[in-house]
């Protein structure tokens, strides 16, 4: 029985489907099939390609080439429009419903039955019912989507699929904000989906969870597949090894410097994003530490709370050894001797309508200013132009809009901004994120100077490579702890997906 | 570069306006001149002057990304706090004079203080201040019209007298005061570290928290600033007219000082802005009053429609420019 329904054709088929970014190949030749009525389970690292193809299912970009077809017929047009029309539908991570609206509104919303624009809310009343009953949610359709736990709107989230008569669902890390016993209904839900014929495509970081559920696992890596393994296979040591096995194009190779006192030490930190656990590390001169673990692992909260962004719950920071700090704003941390090269280098990095040399010496400026708090212009043309020099930075000249800069130039200004604090502690977070491999080396180059320097350096990342290139040591995060420690002797891809995927104890 | 530009655009506005308002006044009407005499032009400075002190004040909210609506308010409390304390309470000037204009900084304070700690809207915060300080300034004064009548006739002289250039022609000393306030704001902004970080915290605060700005204590600045010089608005104007009542006075100044920096290139979304912009934009809108005061054939009644008209189209001009310019820039990259 099992078999027959294998060998049936595939209700969803890719073939051969590639995408590409500026400067990034996204997907390569990318093949997938799904069954109806079957669980098939989408891993791979972080930037493997997992997204990109979800989205290209769901229409929501076209691809460059390839081909997608449905129940063996071709999809002439990809749009968001056309797929929902095929009942392809993809769950985003963060859930795309209206708070302000009732369960019955959003399950509707855009598809409101009803004349000349009138609602028919009687209607939207008893259709709702029946789709939340296939999903044994009991609540009512009347209730604000805001008043519920976010459990059950992600349970709102599958009623609305079922109601465009979904016969794929996409799924994209669901159980990311669950609690325990939300993502056991969950997986009841998608149980009984798949005994309904419901096909459903499901992306997790989660290998536990994967093994659980899925009927198949499709293995993507650096945008192509990596492999696939049918039910009896599905192994946590057989995913990790499809997810990382590649032979490692070394993309840069640092030798370590001597180390000297401990720069920044860090003991019992509580983050207001997981008080639960205590985090604690050392940090030396001339040392460079890799921060590693899949998205959501706390890396990000981590070095926030560190710079006073969001300001620790517990912990006592000490810099060289000082009186421990008070880190309630970026301020105090900067004080201190540390800066922060942040994750989103437009949002948070910096001022994008501004000039280079106004982003350049925008942390620097307080320090240097003359009396009366009157700008220093010439220590701030010399800082950008010093900068602009020793990174080698692509800019016409120091006045031109950071905006128009490429990422890895953009890259560079908030790298440049920090030196010109001469910090003893840099935290960098994802430093190389959508910037091309010339300027990620320069960045790691310069990483390498800094700590040949004596600065201590910590970054976070999600490129393999670089965790294994770069640092010295690497902490891996899991789920808001610290799950491990590899020393440079210790370090491969195979450990550190270990510890980054770490089952639920 | 780019302001240039705008200072060029908003500038030949108030050019054309300025011609228009001639010719269509003066040159094409059969009875004698009104716009170009040493009379109206003086007036008319004045005005822009006054009117452009509040909206400077203003324009340092809106490069932050905020917003004043109580400006009209506090200039209400001022102009007619201030006589009630001298005429009616018989305060000492040395006394009466710091006193309304700390009150209008320590408004400015609490607006910061609600807007930077307690995250409140800009808008609704300065929108119950509008409220408040006109209930207050009608509350205390019964209502009753407040007025300086014969006294403090040296005192006036700072909004009504002149500094003569011409035998005609003088400078009011409002302008005097403008200037000062004008190259002070400019120093302010341009100069400073202080005008620096209020830039660079307009256009994107986070990024400027991120570089160790105190963001807070910048914010709360700016509407400290702009209340002050409401206050000090509002001194100029109530010893220009001799007398103000609580009802109205100063009704609708928050909208003039807004729009007026709005014309002169302030984005409401902040981070963009100057004080030059500012008072072109003010003169603009005072030229337009006075243009419609002095044609026949525009009714008084449709001034409000005049100058929305204006503004509107200005902002529509500036926009498209920009679209033309960032369509002229992607064209240049792709080649």
């Amino acid at each position: 029985m099992e078999k027959n329904k294998l060998k049936a054709a595939p209700f969803l088929q890719v073939k051969g489907v590639g995408k590409s970014f500026p400067g990034v190949r996204a997907l390569d030749e990318v093949d997938l099939e799904l069954h109806q009525g079957e669980v098939l389970a989408v891993i791979g690292e972080n930037g493997a390609g997992k997204s990109t193809l979800m989205k290209i299912l769901a229409g929501v970009q076209p691809p460059d080439q390839g081909e997608i077809l449905i129940a063996g017929e071709r999809v002439a047009e990809v749009s968001v429009d056309a797929a929902l029309e095929q009942g392809v539908v993809l769950i985003h991570q963060e859930l795309n419903l209206a708070s302000n609206l009732t369960v019955g509104a959003n399950i509707f919303l855009g598809r409101e039955p009803g004349r000349w624009g009138v609602i028919d809310a009687k209607k939207i009343r008893s259709e709702s019912r029946k789709f939340l009953k296939r999903i044994g949610l009991d609540v009512d359709p009347d209730k604000l989507v805001g008043d519920m736990p976010i459990g059950q709107q992600q349970m709102v989230e599958i009623a609305k699929a079922l109601s465009v008569d979904a016969r794929v669902l996409i799924m994209d890390e669901p159980t990311s904000s669950l609690s325990q016993t939300e993502t056991e209904n969950l997986f009841a839900v998608i149980k009984e989906l798949r005994s309904q014929g419901v096909g459903i495509i499901y992306i997790s970081h989660r290998l536990g969870e994967v093994k659980e559920l899925a009927d198949r696992v499709t293995v993507l890596r650096d945008g192509e597949n990596a492999g696939e393994l049918s039910k009896q296979e599905i192994e946590h040591d057989a995913m990790v090894k499809l997810m990382v096995g590649r032979e490692v194009a070394q993309l840069y190779e640092r030798t370590q410097g001597e180390l000297g006192e401990v720069a920044l030490s860090v003991k019992g930190l509580r983050t207001q994003a997981h008080p639960e656990h205590d985090l604690s590390f050392e940090l030396r001169a001339g040392e460079i530490i890799g921060v590693a673990g899949l998205v959501g692992a706390g890396r990000t909260e981590m070095v926030e709370a560190l710079f006073g962004v969001h300001p620790p719950l517990a912990g006592e920071i000490r810099v060289q050894g000082g009186a421990p700090l008070e880190l309630n704003s970026p301020r105090d941390a900067i004080a201190a001797g540390m800066a922060l090269v942040p994750e989103d280098r437009k949002s948070q990095g910096l001022i994008l309508d501004m000039s280079v040399r106004e982003n350049m010496s925008l942390a620097s400026l307080s320090r240097d200013k003359k009396a009366g708090g009157i700008l220093n212009q010439k220590a701030e043309i010399r800082i950008s132009q010093t900068m602009i020099d020793q990174m080698r930075i692509k800019t016409p000249d120091d006045e031109q809009v950071v905006r128009f800069l490429s990422g890895g130039n953009q890259q560079k200004v908030v790298v440049g901004k920090w030196l010109a604090m001469q910090p003893k502690v840099l935290l960098l977070d994802e430093p190389t994120r959508g910037i091309d491999i010339g300027a990620k080396q320069e960045i790691y180059a310069l990483m390498e100077e800094l700590a040949g320097k004596g600065v201590a350096v910590l970054f976070v990342s999600s490129e393999m490579e670089e965790i294994l290139g770069v640092a010295d040591r690497v902490l891996v995060m899991h789920e808001g702890e610290i799950s491990g420690e590899l020393a440079k002797s210790q370090l491969d891809e195979e450990a550190v997906m270990h510890l980054a995927t770490k089952v639920a104890v | 570069m780019k302001g240039i530009n705008k200072i060029l655009g908003i500038g030949g506005l108030l050019l054309f306006v300025w011609l228009a308002t001639w010719v269509f006044s003066d040159l094409l009407t059969e009875h004698q001149w009104s716009f170009l005499t040493a009379y109206n032009q003086e007036n008319l400075l004045k005005r822009i002057a006054l009117f452009g002190i509040i909206g400077i004040g203003v324009a340092f909210v809106i490069i932050t990304g905020g917003i004043d609506l109580s400006i009209g308010s506090v200039i209400c409390l001022v102009g007619v706090g201030f006589p009630w304390l001298l005429m009616e309470k018989d305060w000492p000037l040395a006394l009466a004079l710091p006193t309304v204009l700390l009150v209008a900084a320590g408004i400015g304070l609490i607006h910061g203080l609600l807007i930077t700690k307690l995250k409140l809207q800009p808008f609704v915060v300065t929108l119950c201040g509008l409220l408040i300080y006109r209930g207050v300034s009608r509350g205390f004064t019964g209502d009753q019209t407040q007025g300086f009548q014969n006294s403090f006739q040296g005192l006036k002289v700072l909004a009504t007298g002149k500094i003569p250039l011409t035998a005609s022609f003088g400078l009011p000393m409002p302008v005097v005061f403008l200037l000062v306030v004008a190259l002070a704001s400019a120093f302010f902004l341009n100069q400073t570290v202080y005008g620096r970080h209020l830039k660079a915290l307009g256009n994107n605060e986070e990024a400027a928290r991120f570089s160790g700005i105190h963001t807070d204590r910048m914010i709360i600045s700016a509407y400290v600033i702009c209340s002050s010089l409401a206050g000090l608005g509002g001194l100029l104007f109530v010893l220009d007219v001799n007398s103000a009542q609580p009802v109205d006075f100063g009704n609708f100044y928050e909208l003039y000082a807004i729009a007026a920096a709005v014309l002169g290139g302030c984005s409401l979304r902040g981070g963009e802005g100057t004080i030059l912009g500012v008072i072109i934009g003010t003169a603009v809108m005072r030229v337009l009053n006075n243009s419609i005061n002095l044609i026949d054939w525009i009714s008084k009644n449709i001034e409000l429609a005049v100058i929305g008209s204006v503004i509107l189209a200005g902002v529509i001009v500036d926009e498209l420019a920009k679209r033309m310019i960032a369509k002229r820039r992607s064209k240049m990259d792709k080649e």
